[in-house]
Parts: C-alpha cells; sequence; structure tokens
C-alpha cells in the first residue's frame, strides 16, 4: 500500500486519502543516528590513526632541524622548507659515500624492472603450462614450489650464495635478478595457474582443433585475454622488489645497493648528527615508488595482494 | 581395417615437450633451491663450518650451542611474544575494521585505500617512521609531556622490557589493512540471505557476527592465520630498521640471528642450526594446517 | 572397405582407478547424424574428446574415414568441433575466429577468404564479420561458433552440448538449423547433448549412454517405442514411462501381469520369447499409451488424483493398482480431481523388463 503514495500529483492525493492514520511512507532515517555515529566515529578514529604517521614523516621533512628539536612532532611546520628532501635525495651520507638516495633509487629501478619483467614472464609461462599442458610430474614440482614458499628465505639463502658464485654472478645485478625471479616464482606461478585454469577450458581446445600448438595459443589466444593479471602480477613484483631489504644485502655490493639498503644505511648511520628531517624525507622518497603504484592501481592492488599475501 | 596405426605412438618423453621446456625455470627452481637448497641447509647444520662450509660432522653441538646462547633464547622469546599478540591483535583489530566497513558505508573506497596504503610501504620504512614517532626526546612521550603531564613515560624502543611491544605497534600498522581487505573478502562472500533471515529472526547484529557469521568464515580465519604466522617467522627487516636488535640484544628476532651468524659472525653451522629451527617452526604451522586443508583430498 | 565414417574399437579411458569408458564400440555411417545422449557424468562428452583427441585414450583405437587417428593430433584428424560455451577467441573479429585455424595451417589468403566467405554465407552471418564476439548475442555467437567448424572444410563435425547455453526459445530456433545444415552439407555429425527433445528431433541414430557404456544405440523412434532396457525406457519420454511391478501368471493359457492383485492382459505385447509364468516382471506404459473412458478389452477403474492441463495435451495424475501412474490425453479434456474414470493400457506399444536383469522381454 506505501508504494502508491510515491505517485505524483492528484494521483497521490488520491491514494494517501485512503490511508490510515499512523506510520506512512518513507520510514525516517536521521543522519546522525546513534548507530551511524558510532561506525563513522570508529572508522574515522582508525583512518587517523592509520595516516597519522605519513602526516608525521611529511611534515618532520618539511621543517628546519633547530624547529624540530624546539616543536612537537605533531605541529605543522612553521616555516617550510625543501632543504631536507634536496638533502636526502643527492647529499646525505651513507658510510664514505655521501651522494644521497639518488644513487639507491637507480639502482632500484635497475634491479625492480627486469627482475619484474623477467620474473613474470617465466612465471606465466609456468602458470600456462600448469593449467593447460599438464605432464607427468608436473603436480609435483608444482607442490614442491608452493611448500616453499612457506619455508623461511633464510633457510635457502647461503645455498644460493653458493650457486651464484659458482656462476661468478654474486654481487651482481644479474644475481640479484636472478633471486628476484626465483622467491617470485611460488606466488605468481599460482596467480597464472589459477587465472589460465580460470578461464574456459573449451577455448583451449578450440584453438587445438584449430591446429595452434603450445606457443601460438600462448601468445595468440592466452595473453591478449589475460592483460589485467598480468598488471597485477607487475604491481605484486614492482611493490615487492622495490620494499626488498634482506635479498638487496645479502647478494649485492654496496655500489649496487637498492634504496632501502641504503635508507637504512642513511637512517641508523652512527656517526655525525641526526638530522632527522632528513631521515624523514629520505623515507617518504623511499616509500614514494610504491605508494605510487598503489594509489594508481586502486582495486588491482588489493586483487593482487590478496593473492600475493602468501608472500608475507 | 589394418589395426596399425599409421603414427607411430610418440615417446612418452617428447609428450608434450613445449610443456616440458617451458616449465625447466620452475623445476629448477622447485628441485634444486627450494628443495636442494634446504636439504643442504639442513644437512650443513651438523658440521662445524665456519668461514666456509666444512664437511666435518659434529652432531648436534651446533643445536647445543644454539639453545645456550642467551642471544638465541631472547630472540626466541620475543618470536613468541610477538607472535601471539600480532596474531591476536591483527585478527581481532582486522575483523572489527572489517565488520565496520562491512555497514553499507559511504567512502568505502576512501577507507580502505587508508587502512591498506601502509602494507604498500616496505619494513625498512614503517620501521623507521615508527622509530621517529616513538622516539621519547622529541615523539609521543614528549609531546604528552609537554601537555603538562610531565612524568608521562612512552619509550618502548628504549626500554628493553617493552621494546618488542614498539616493534609490534609498527607491525599492526602495517600489516592489518591486509587482514582487513581479506576478512572483508569474507564477509562479503556470505550469502545475503543469511542477514535477511537473521534479521527475521530478530537476532541482535553482534549475536549474528559471533554465533553465525564468524563459524561461517572459519576457511577465511584459517587462511589468514597461516599468512600471519608465516610472516611472522621472517620478521627480519622491521627490527633492523626500527631497533636494530637494540637496546643490547633486547629486541633480537630469529631471522636477524641467522643473517648475523652467516654474513657478519662468519659462524656458518650456528647460522644454519638457527635458520633450521626457524624451519622446524614453519613446519609446525604449516604441516597441520595443510593436513586440515588438503588431508582428506588427492594432492593437485 | 565399408562406408563408415567414424569407429570406436573397443575404447577404454580411466583416470587413475575411475574408469570412464570400458571397451566402448561405435560405427557412424558416412553422412550419419548421431547423438550421444546420457545425464551428466555418463561419459558421452568423455568420448566426443577422445574422438577428437582432446583426450588421450588408455586403451582401443579410433579410425576417422577408415584411417587410424589414435594417436594423431586433433587438427589432423579431419574434424570440427562446436563447443557448449561457443569458445569463441574474445580478442578476435568474427573474421578473426573463423580464420584462426587456417592462418595457423598457413593456407593462402585467398582461399582463407573464400572458404570465411562461404561459411558467412551458409550462417547468414556476413553482416557480423567485423564485429567481437563480446558485441553477439548468443545465438549469433553459436552461428559463428558452427562457421569455425564449417571453414575447416572436414569430413566430420563433433557437437558438444551446443544448445544448452541458449533459452529455450532460440535453442528451438537453431536445433531447426542445424538439421537444415545436416540435410544440404550431408556431413557426418556426432552430437552430445542431455536433452531428450534434441536427440529425438536431430538424430538418424541415437546412442543412449549410461556410466560409460551405450545402453542402445538405435533409431528414435526404436528407442522411443521399444526400450531396449529399464534405464532408456525410463531416461526418455517426460513425464516418465509409468513402471509397475509384478509377476506373470498363467491365467488358463493366457499370459497376464498381475500387480497388487490387479491383471493385465498381455495378448497384444509383441514379446521377444516365451513369457514364462512366476518370473518377476516390470510393465512399463507411455502415458500416451493409455486409454481414458473409451472401450478396451479391459477396463481398470481409477480415480484422479491432480489434473495438470498444458494447453495441447492435459496430463492426469490417476490412482491404480495401489501406485500413482500419469496419463496424457488430447487438451479439450477435462477431469476434476476425485472423479472416478475408466482406463485401458495399450499393450502392443507397452514394455516389459524382466525384474532382474532389467533387459526387455
Amino acid at each position: 500500500m506505501a508504494d502508491t503514495v510515491t505517485l505524483k500529483g492528484q494521483a497521490a492525493h488520491a491514494a494517501a486519502s485512503r490511508l490510515t492514520p499512523g506510520p506512512q511512507g518513507k520510514k525516517p532515517r536521521p543522519m546522525f543516528s546513534p548507530r551511524n555515529i558510532m561506525v563513522y566515529g570508529a572508522l574515522i578514529f582508525a583512518a587517523a590513526y592509520y595516516l597519522l604517521p605519513l602526516y608525521v614523516m611529511v611534515v618532520t621533512s618539511l621543517k628546519g632541524m633547530p624547529e624540530i628539536r624546539l616543536g612537537n612532532i605533531f605541529s605543522p611546520p612553521l616555516e617550510i622548507t625543501f632543504e631536507p628532501w634536496v638533502k636526502a635525495w643527492s647529499s646525505a651520507c651513507t658510510g664514505l659515500n655521501c651522494d644521497g638516495l639518488s644513487r639507491g633509487f637507480w639502482n632500484s629501478v635497475r634491479i625492480t624492472i627486469p627482475s619484474t619483467i623477467v620474473s613474470i614472464a617465466i612465471a606465466s609461462v609456468n602458470g600456462y603450462a600448469l593449467a593447460n599442458w599438464r605432464f607427468k610430474g608436473a603436480d609435483l614440482f608444482f607442490t614442491i614450489l608452493i611448500v616453499g614458499a612457506f619455508i623461511p628465505y633464510q633457510v635457502m639463502i647461503y645455498p644460493i650464495v653458493i650457486v651464484l658464485r659458482e656462476m661468478g654472478l654474486y654481487g651482481s645485478l644479474t644475481g640479484l635478478i636472478i633471486v628476484h625471479t626465483i622467491f617470485g616464482m611460488p606466488i605468481l606461478t599460482l596467480l597464472f595457474r589459477n587465472y589460465f585454469t580460470s578461464l574456459p577450458e573449451e577455448l583451449f581446445k578450440a584453438a587445438r582443433v584449430d591446429g595452434a600448438g603450445f606457443w601460438t595459443i600462448y601468445f595468440k589466444i592466452m595473453l591478449p585475454m589475460s592483460l589485467p593479471i598480468f598488471v597485477v602480477a607487475m604491481i605484486l613484483q614492482v611493490t615487492g622488489i622495490w620494499n626488498d631489504f634482506l635479498f638487496g644485502v645479502v647478494f649485492t655490493r654496496p655500489e649496487y645497493y637498492p634504496m632501502t639498503v641504503q635508507l637504512n644505511n642513511i637512517v641508523n648511520s652512527v656517526q655525525g648528527v641526526k638530522e632527522y628531517n632528513v631521515n624523514m624525507a629520505a623515507t617518504i622518497l623511499t616509500g614514494a615508488v610504491p605508494l605510487i603504484v598503489y594509489f594508481v592501481s586502486g582495486r588491482l592492488f588489493v586483487r593482487g595482494i590478496a593473492a600475493g599475501a602468501v608472500k608475507g | 581395417m589394418t589395426g596399425q596405426a599409421n603414427a607411430g605412438r610418440p615417446n612418452q618423453l617428447l609428450r608434450n615437450l613445449h610443456s616440458k621446456i617451458a616449465s625447466i625455470p620452475m623445476i629448477l627452481t622447485a628441485v634444486v633451491i627450494f628443495l636442494g637448497g634446504t636439504l643442504w641447509t639442513v644437512f650443513y647444520s651438523f658440521t662445524n663450518s665456519k668461514l666456509l662450509p666444512r664437511l666435518s660432522f659434529v652432531g648436534l653441538d651446533q643445536y647445543e650451542r644454539l639453545w645456550a646462547a642467551p642471544r638465541w633464547l631472547i630472540s626466541i622469546q620475543n618470536l613468541a611474544i610477538y607472535g601471539v599478540f600480532s596474531l591476536i591483535f591483527s585478527l581481532v583489530i582486522g575483523f572489527l575494521l572489517a565488520a565496520l566497513m562491512d555497514q553499507k558505508i559511504r567512502f568505502e573506497n576512501a577507507f580502505r585505500t587508508i587502512f591498506l596504503y601502509p602494507f604498500a610501504l616496505s619494513f625498512i620504512v614503517t620501521g623507521l617512521v615508527w622509530q621517529w614517532i616513538l622516539n621519547p626526546e622529541f615523539g609521543v612521550q614528549s609531546v604528552v609531556r609537554s601537555l603538562g603531564w610531565s612524568s608521562f613515560t612512552f619509550d618502548p624502543l628504549y626500554n628493553s622490557n617493552i621494546v618488542i611491544y614498539g616493534i609490534l605497534i609498527a607491525a599492526l600498522w602495517q600489516g592489518t589493512g591486509l587482514v582487513m581487505c581479506l576478512m572483508l573478502a569474507g564477509l562479503r562472500g556470505i550469502d545475503e540471505d543469511i542477514w535477511k533471515a537473521a534479521r527475521v529472526d530478530g537476532i541482535p547484529m553482534w549475536k549474528t557476527y559471533v554465533l553465525i557469521i564468524i563459524p561461517m568464515m572459519r576457511a577465511v580465519f584459517i587462511t589468514t592465520l597461516v599468512i600471519i604466522a608465516s610472516g611472522i617467522v621472517r620478521v627480519y627487516d622491521l627490527v633492523v630498521a626500527q631497533t636494530s636488535g637494540g637496546p643490547g640484544i633486547s629486541s633480537e628476532v630469529p631471522a636477524k640471528y641467522v643473517y648475523d651468524y652467516m654474513f657478519q659472525a662468519q659462524n656458518l653451522g650456528q647460522g644454519f642450526a638457527a635458520s633450521t629451527m626457524m624451519l622446524i617452526t614453519v613446519a609446525i604451522i604449516i604441516v597441520p594446517w595443510a593436513y586440515l586443508e588438503f588431508g582428506g583430498r588427492k594432492r593437485g | 572397405m565399408n562406408n563408415n565414417s567414424v569407429s570406436v574399437r573397443d575404447l577404454s579411458l580411466s583416470f587413475g582407478a575411475v574408469t570412464v569408458l570400458e571397451t566402448l564400440n561405435l560405427d557412424i555411417k558416412d553422412g550419419e547424424f548421431l547423438v550421444l545422449l546420457g545425464s551428466s557424468g555418463c561419459g558421452k562428452s568423455t568420448l566426443l574428446n577422445c574422438i577428437a583427441g582432446l583426450l588421450d585414450v588408455s586403451d582401443g583405437q579410433i579410425f576417422i574415414k577408415d584411417r587410424n587417428v589414435t594417436w594423431e593430433e586433433p587438427k589432423d584428424r579431419g574434424i570440427g568441433m562446436v563447443f557448449q560455451s561457443y569458445a569463441l577467441y574474445p580478442q578476435m573479429t568474427v573474421e578473426g575466429n573463423l580464420s584462426f585455424g587456417l592462418k595457423v595451417a598457413k593456407l593462402p589468403q585467398a582461399e582463407i577468404d573464400k572458404r570465411v566467405a562461404r561459411a558467412a554465407e551458409i550462417l547468414q552471418i556476413q553482416p557480423l564479420l567485423k564485429r567481437k564476439p563480446s558485441e553477439l548475442s548468443g545465438g549469433q555467437r553459436q552461428r559463428v561458433a558452427i562457421g569455425r567448424a564449417l571453414v575447416r572444410d572436414v569430413d566430420v563435425f563433433l557437437f558438444d552440448e551446443p544448445l544448452s547455453n541458449l533459452d529455450a526459445k532460440l535453442r528451438s530456433e537453431l536445433r531447426v538449423e542445424i538439421k537444415r545444415l545436416h540435410q544440404s552439407l550431408k556431413n557426418t555429425m556426432i552430437y552430445v547433448t542431455h536433452d531428450q527433445i534434441e536427440a529425438l528431433t536431430l538424430a538418424d541414430r541415437i546412442a543412449v549412454m549410461k556410466s560409460g557404456v551405450i545402453q542402445q544405440l538405435a533409431d528414435p523412434m526404436t528407442i522411443y517405442n521399444m526400450p531396449e532396457n529399464l534405464f532408456v525406457a525410463g531416461f526418455i519420454g517426460s513425464p516418465s514411462m509409468n513402471f509397475f511391478r509384478g509377476e506373470i501368471k498363467d491365467r488358463g493359457g493366457r499370459k497376464v501381469v498381475e500387480i497388487n492383485g490387479v491383471d493385465f492382459a498381455m495378448d497384444a505385447y509383441p514379446a521377444r520369447g516365451p513369457l514364462e509364468a512366476g518370473r518377476k516382471v516390470v510393465l512399463g506404459v507411455r502415458p500416451e499409451h493409455v486409454k481414458v473412458d473409451e472401450p478396451g478389452a479391459e477396463i481398470h477403474d481409477a480415480v484422479v488424483d491432480i489434473e495438470e492441463p498444458m494447453g495441447a495435451d492435459n496430463l492426469l495424475w490417476l490412482k491404480l493398482a495401489g501406485q500413482t501412474i500419469s496419463v496424457r490425453i488430447a487438451g479439450s479434456r477435462r477431469y476434476a480431481p476425485g472423479k472416478a474414470l475408466q482406463l485401458s493400457f495399450d499393450m502392443s506399444m507397452a514394455s516389459v523388463f524382466d525384474a532382474v536383469t532389467e533387459n526387455r522381454i
């Protein structure tokens, strides 16, 4: 009966007149009901907690050292200065070198781009083979690979050092790229295998009846259909590799140290006076790349981490 | 008909040849690195390798030394405290946030973006930010003191009794967004009709969550638990950035013990023994889960 | 040697311990439309995939056009295949979909164009050639999928439930079109479905399958009227055939089936052998072979339980000899529930099965 009230004009009047007194029409819902206040209050409080460190980082990096010593870390800068940013980028010291984070940034770029490409190329073909061209024993190797994803890296690091040393790659960028490819393989292979398995099998059968083989089907049929999953894998790898610290320390020489390692060396170096504003600027600079990837990719990032969560 | 095949039966090894060639990197990784590397490390943990791996067996000596070392005992204790609290708090906070997000709220995307962004940051960045916020001279402690409460003390990173909780705060900030996301996906996976039925039956919302929804999300909880747990065992970068194990050795963790003994103290045997202990810890977490999850089913 | 288009010899297939097909034999004549009919999991799609070469057989042989293709790749078998989900390549246009296989086979462009144009003409999809599959309706997609089999210029077409994803109206339209296609092309067609209407309307012969075994292989009318066993009898027909458990009795030289104390005379039944008294049997009568309120040799009393008018037909559910039976009568004849009526069975169209072996006697 209440539906008729929504009719416009005379019809509505005529209909309304037939209603008995009492509740009618749209149920009133106040904007500030206790429930809403509780839900939004809690969410906003939590959001403030999560945003606080980002805020502190930014304001600290824009203050001069005298202001930091006097004021509190939450107060906005009285006098904005970009000096700490410049210093963090180009002249902060790590041990003997004083050329700032820029070197680490470019090292990370040189590590991340090829590692991402190589690991995704290999894992996508692996996943495709596992999903569509299973052979005897394939499942066993895949099981070992997935179980391996849970083994602490520390257990496998030293054998890899030996293997790389034998190949003459220990300490080189190539060596580190191989390491990232190895440790990215379980999760990426799983990601691609599940994706290719989810594609209709009949499509694959149709292509085989059409006479297409392993590589033709991969390049002509599968690849063009899989753009989203490649983007997910890329997000996963770019953030993961950029954020890596352990492999950077273990497998490269100091001149190839990635940005995270350099950042840690700058901030935690014991020599000299602590320059907190420079430290925070350097921290933001290091976090910038994954943050930009995160904000740009939005929902795809969520999908990526849900899949990549095993990576811890 | 002749009954004879006009094409010879293809060689079994050559069947699916392209697929096998394409899988060589995976096979090598699985067998040589994951399986071989693990066995190698376990094997060499029974030797007294120092600077270089040597095949001189000393039985369980390395393990006896390990469990007699105060630094290892502190590492294990820290890992236990950190692990238990981080499991409890990430599950509780993550679920609460997910439940709040699931109330058909506005700006859901904005809130999710805020809760999740720390997860995009590295542990190094996380550790350094919280090192700064928890700095007693300038951070939270000094701000509260300047508000007039001059005896206020909150300096977890400089107090060896509670330093591990300082690391916990940073870890929770970084990781709960992920837990929220997994939980939210679980909540969204629950049939809308369950909620309608509960509403018609007049069951209060919190009771619906506790009695109906959470039991239905068992699988999500277990998966999340395994993910958090295997991350806990690996905790390394965060400690290095935030405290470098200090003050003294009071915030050491096993992963750092392994690294330091392998690459700095040049005592490989100790490093191998410690990493084998980490492997056992992970096995204790993973094996029951894998058994529950895949035990009944055929593998693959 | 003979005019068989496809021959399956002692074919077996098992996945680990599970046997899906067991020593199956099947000969399909040149130009024949054969339907593999069965419920899901009966092995009909598996058999089709084996013929296509998409599954490796465990044992046995497959011949297409007298050539042993058991170990051949799908593309070398001279087959075209149409799938339930259409399986069109989403990133290619209709034209791209039709020509993909020909391009892989490195045919000259002129030949490709010629074949695509011919297929498009036959299926009347010329206006769609430049579109992507996502811009097509379900019916159009399935036409393109059929076109992809057409351009291959092959002798044998395999259909894997091609109409199951379509709604009822489109399904009957395309069914007619497939029949027309077969009449004009005269290719061999092997068609898998779980839909008995499709099977009865399309097939030259139907192979009814259950648990990897062909239960009966015959033309549609034989399958419908003279089912070989209890399973085929129950599977075909809607509503299902009425079954009565009883025993053969000798009443002074006349054979009857006694069901819950009621006798049904078997004089008119075309039995294959002698009906021995004392044999436990199942009598099966289709709903349309029950006569209501018509003079007959043997009249039984029954009461209307439920009436389901369906327009052209009227379906009655009656109580007879302690069980419920369905009866199909003309839609114009109406009976209210509770009404008593008299019915008789058309025994010449009935089926009798051994209660133990479940085979027709």
